[in-house]
């Protein structure tokens, strides 16, 4: 039962570390494997990220919204990536820059076999991470169940946290993963006296760890910001230009460079059914916070970026056309971007296909030829030396891809 | 209410308490008395047995001064018929007036959601353009508004009403039969659910209580049986029915039967305009009930086999032949009467009771009032040694409860925003398993450090509790007076020696509140 193995771990720290033995669940040791989770709410139109400048469908589809042809003169717009793919004007100056230091590569056709084409239903497949037909077991998510088998492998633990103000259901599982939102934190809600006070009520109490350790949590979170405010502004930098995703990637990439292992992030307002936007835009300008946010990640993350690899997903791709209010409607295969201080990029990994009317899934959309569940799990695998049977228990009834991106 | 070490529970500091209740009298007065709140620990009646404190603590959504005045009237076999037969009494006026008005937005699901349909269509004929966005965003506000009415009244019925036992069963029933909010049109949707196919039937029997969520709207939209059809099977709901309604996932049945029930289940959905034009000879077949539809076109009419039994019947009579099959299987008796004894007993209930309570349903046709009855009176009930800890809508209600004793609330966004920082608001499961009932997914450290910020609010006087829903301030200040007659009556009598110890270093009676609420004793039932 999951209560006693949380019970029993809690009680084995708190034999060798005494009540603060949460908190050092939180301290995970200084170097090794990262991963962070950026998960785009909406369904991001990848069309308009990567774009297929080769294809001349591409350009009759999207009659509004297609984005300009490469001019590899120019110093501006799209970037060419190589002889079939240009990366959106947006990203250029961020991610164009990590692809041509091959910290970057992109997955096309990428996704997952359901075609409910629903945000919700897609969203939460992909985060439950379980085959799409028979019996779902609804207790845990695929980074829960990757953090089970990391936890189980590894003496020291390996831990977890979601940005998020509810925790994601890719974090559901057995053992408890704390979740907290970045983007404002503001001062923790008790001061060491109310802290020592409301601990010593829980003193001797089954609870006790959780209380003293989420307690904590919440201090070293405040602590970590504080820091990082003040060293911005030691060194000159003006801590209020940085706002939205960047400011929570700055803080991420904190949290994560001193204790946290497994990252999870979403970021919201990709649903672009009217006035997408090409090159400029409602997608362009997010597509650009984002590209930025991730650039400041890696730097802010020091020399552990060479130890971390994050990737970005979206539930579904959208429609291949535009419609009728020059925007894109929910569509299926999407491109997934997987970066990393030591990942293989510099390339488009992965199944391809032309994009051409005939090679459409239904006549609308990306196909899928590239499973999520195979990517991870390949991904997983390579950054953990995970046995097989550890990737089966963090998917099911898959065979991890080898794409060889890390 | 229950504590962990007896032994220490003993010990009192009443210097310590008698001198932070002084101080209470004086500085709470800028919130208007309470009708127990100027009663003090002088003249309290005898407290209550510790054995019907918790006893008390378990039935309901936390004490209160009139729980516990009828309590003490009734005795506890008279009181518990009370409830089970809910003639429990009247909701204060203020919230009842307020459950007046959001009733007041039920309309038939079928014409809620031809008015949808009308207003999307004549959405997507406007030209594009910011007014079409603005239509939009407009159609989309009124369903978060819609589904925040339907909140309301969930959390209003909760706190005040005096059939607390079936408050308990509604909240059970509508996680036992979880939706979520945001999926297909359910925010439209949810309101009617909770008041025409939970609330009525959840004291009543388990059978009605399957069919009348089988015959929502926002049960088969939730689940896509809207979509299974003859030559098109979806399988959701048929599997869901089974493992997580009625036999639960090892209630033996098999894949099989999960396809055989779904062509049961063909033809069953949603349906809100004029009647579909049939052959002759389905007409007489066709059922419509409000938005809820059997299309028989739709339906698969082969022979099917269900759990060992053919199905008998035809049309939709096969889905309720079917649906009485499931209920008599003795799995769902067990599994159903295991779910009712973990939701108020805690995790592991002993295999003893899940019979005896199994044996009940079973006998009374699956009788919820009686297989409750068996549950509430039966010997491990009473002396139930193990504290359950509380899930957030528990721990919030009751604290809700306690600290403003029957003075009616007129803002339940704060009581929403807390169950939603724990991670446990009303139609906002997504996965259809509904929240777990065991304690140990709530335990975590994440969770309690929440908690106790939410005792601070409400320990300092949260005032958007008495903010109009229309969004004007309250015209209440202050914080509420925690250690009231029912402090002194039920809870203070079996504090730990810890938390007396915090209560006694508190500076300020906000604080005094804070570490009370923050509390072992206030976090578990």
């Amino acid at each position: 039962m999951s209560e006693r193995v949380t019970r029993r771990r809690c009680l084995q720290l708190l034999l060798a570390g005494g009540a603060g033995a949460w908190a050092r669940l939180y301290a995970a040791p200084v170097s090794g494997p990262r991963f962070l989770l950026v998960f785009l709410r909406g369904g991001y139109d990848a069309s308009n990220m990567l774009i297929p400048y080769s294809s001349m469908f591409y350009y009759e589809a999207r009659p509004t919204i297609a984005i300009a042809r490469p001019d590899p003169a120019a110093s501006s717009g799209a970037l060419t990536l190589d002889s079939n793919w240009a990366l959106a004007p947006a990203l250029r100056d961020s991610i164009g820059v990590l692809y041509q230091q091959r910290q970057i590569a992109f997955v096309p056709f990428a996704g997952t076999p359901d075609l409910s084409r629903s945000h919700f239903e897609t969203q939460d497949s992909i985060e439950l991470g379980e085959p799409l037909t028979g019996a779902h077991d609804y207790r845990s998510g695929f980074l829960g169940r990757l953090h089970t088998v990391l936890t189980g492998a590894n003496a020291g633990g390996v831990t977890a946290i979601a940005f998020t103000d509810a925790l994601p259901l890719s974090f559901r599982g057995p053992e408890p993963i704390p979740n907290v939102s970045l983007r404002s934190v503001g001062k923790p809600p008790f001061d060491d006296r109310q802290v020592r006070i409301l601990s010593a009520m829980y003193s001797g109490h089954p609870l006790e760890p959780a209380v003293t350790g989420g307690l904590e949590l919440r201090r070293q979170v405040a602590q970590a910001m504080q820091q990082l405010s003040d060293e911005m502004r030691t060194s000159s930098r003006d801590a209020l230009s940085i706002k939205g995703f960047e400011l929570e990637a700055e803080r991420m990439a904190r949290l994560m460079r001193d204790s946290y292992r497994i990252g999870f992030v979403d970021v919201g307002g990709w649903d672009t059914h009217v006035n997408e936007g090409a090159a400029q835009g409602a997608l362009a300008s997010n597509l650009a916070g984002l590209g930025r946010g991730l650039t400041l990640f890696a730097q802010s993350l020091g020399a552990e970026w060479k130890n971390t690899v994050v990737v970005v997903l979206s539930e579904f791709g959208r429609t291949f056309r535009e419609n009728g209010n020059r925007g894109t409607d929910h569509g299926h295969g999407s491109v997934y971007w997987v970066l990393g201080g030591s990942v293989s990029g510099g390339r488009i990994a992965g199944e391809q296909q032309p994009l051409e009317r005939a090679n459409l899934f239904q006549d609308r959309d990306y196909p899928v030829l590239n499973d999520y569940r195979a990517i991870l799990g390949g991904l997983f695998r390579s950054m953990w030396g995970l046995t097989s049977g550890q990737c089966a228990q963090v998917f099911p009834q898959t065979t991890p891809t080898r794409l060889d991106l890390v | 209410m229950r504590l962990r070490h007896s032994k220490v529970a003993s010990l009192r500091l009443p210097g310590a308490a008698l001198a932070i209740s002084v101080t209470l009298a004086v500085m709470s007065c800028a919130m208007p008395a309470s009708r127990n709140a100027s009663s003090m620990a002088a003249d309290t009646l005898a407290p209550l047995r510790r054995e019907d404190a918790d006893w008390l603590e378990r039935v309901s959504f936390g004490l209160d001064s009139a729980m516990v005045a009828d309590y003490r009237r009734l005795g506890r076999e008279r009181y518990l018929e009370q409830q089970l037969r809910e003639s429990a009494g009247e909701l204060p006026p203020a919230v009842a007036a307020q459950i007046q008005e959001l009733n007041a937005y039920q309309a038939a699901p079928e014409r809620r959601l031809q008015q949808l349909q009308e207003r999307r269509k004549s959405i997507n004929a406007m030209a594009d353009g910011p007014g079409k966005e603005q239509a939009r965003k407009q159609l989309n506000d009124e369903a978060g508004q819609f589904a925040y009415r339907a909140i309301r009244l969930e959390l209003l019925q909760a706190v005040y009403s005096p059939a607390q036992l079936r408050e308990q069963m509604v909240w059970f029933w509508l996680n036992h039969f979880s939706v979520f909010q945001y999926k297909a049109d359910l925010r439209w949707l949810v309101l009617d659910y909770e008041e025409q196919a939970i609330r009525p039937y959840a004291l009543g029997r388990f059978r009605d209580l399957v069919l009348a969520t089988l015959e929502h709207p926002a049960m088969l939209q939730y689940l896509d049986n809207t979509q299974n059809a003859a030559g098109h099977i979806n399988e959701n709901y048929a599997r869901e029915l089974m493992e997580l309604h009625t036999l639960g996932v090892s209630g033996g049945y098999s894949q099989p039967d999960v396809q055989q029930l779904a062509r049961v289940l063909t033809g069953v959905g949603v349906h809100a305009g004029p009647a579909p034009h049939l052959k002759p000879e389905l007409r007489e077949l066709y059922v419509r009930r409000g938005a809820f539809e059997f299309n028989p076109a739709r339906h698969d009419f082969g022979p099917k086999v269900l759990l060992g039994h053919p199905v008998s019947g035809r049309g939709f009579a096969e889905v309720e032949h079917a649906i009485t099959l499931i209920v008599q299987q003795k799995a769902c008796a067990r599994f159903v009467s295991r779910e009712l004894a973990t939701y108020f007993l805690g995790d592991a209930p002993s295999a003893r009771l899940v019979d005896a309570m199994a044996e009940t349903f079973q006998q009374s046709d699956g009788d919820i009032a009686a297989t409750l009855r068996t549950l509430l009176m039966s010997r491990e009930f009473a002396a139930a040694r193990v504290p359950k800890f509380k899930d957030p809508m528990h721990y919030v209600l009751s604290s809700v409860r306690l600290a403003y004793d029957g003075r009616s609330i007129s803002n339940c966004h704060p009581l929403l925003d807390w169950l939603n920082a724990l991670g446990e608001a009303p139609f906002g499961r997504q996965t259809p398993d509904g929240y777990p009932l065991g304690a140990s997914s709530w335990e975590s450290p994440g969770q309690m450090s929440r908690r106790f910020e939410i005792a601070r609010a409400i320990g300092a006087g949260n005032v958007h509790l008495f903010d109009h829903e229309d969004g004007t301030a309250a015209t209440m200040t202050g914080f509420p007076q925690l250690s009231n007659r029912l402090y002194y009556e039920a809870i203070e009598p079996f504090l730990s020696a810890n938390t007396r110890t915090a209560l006694s270093q508190a500076n300020s009676p906000q604080e005094w509140n804070t570490f009370l609420l923050a509390s072992p004793e206030m976090n578990y039932e």
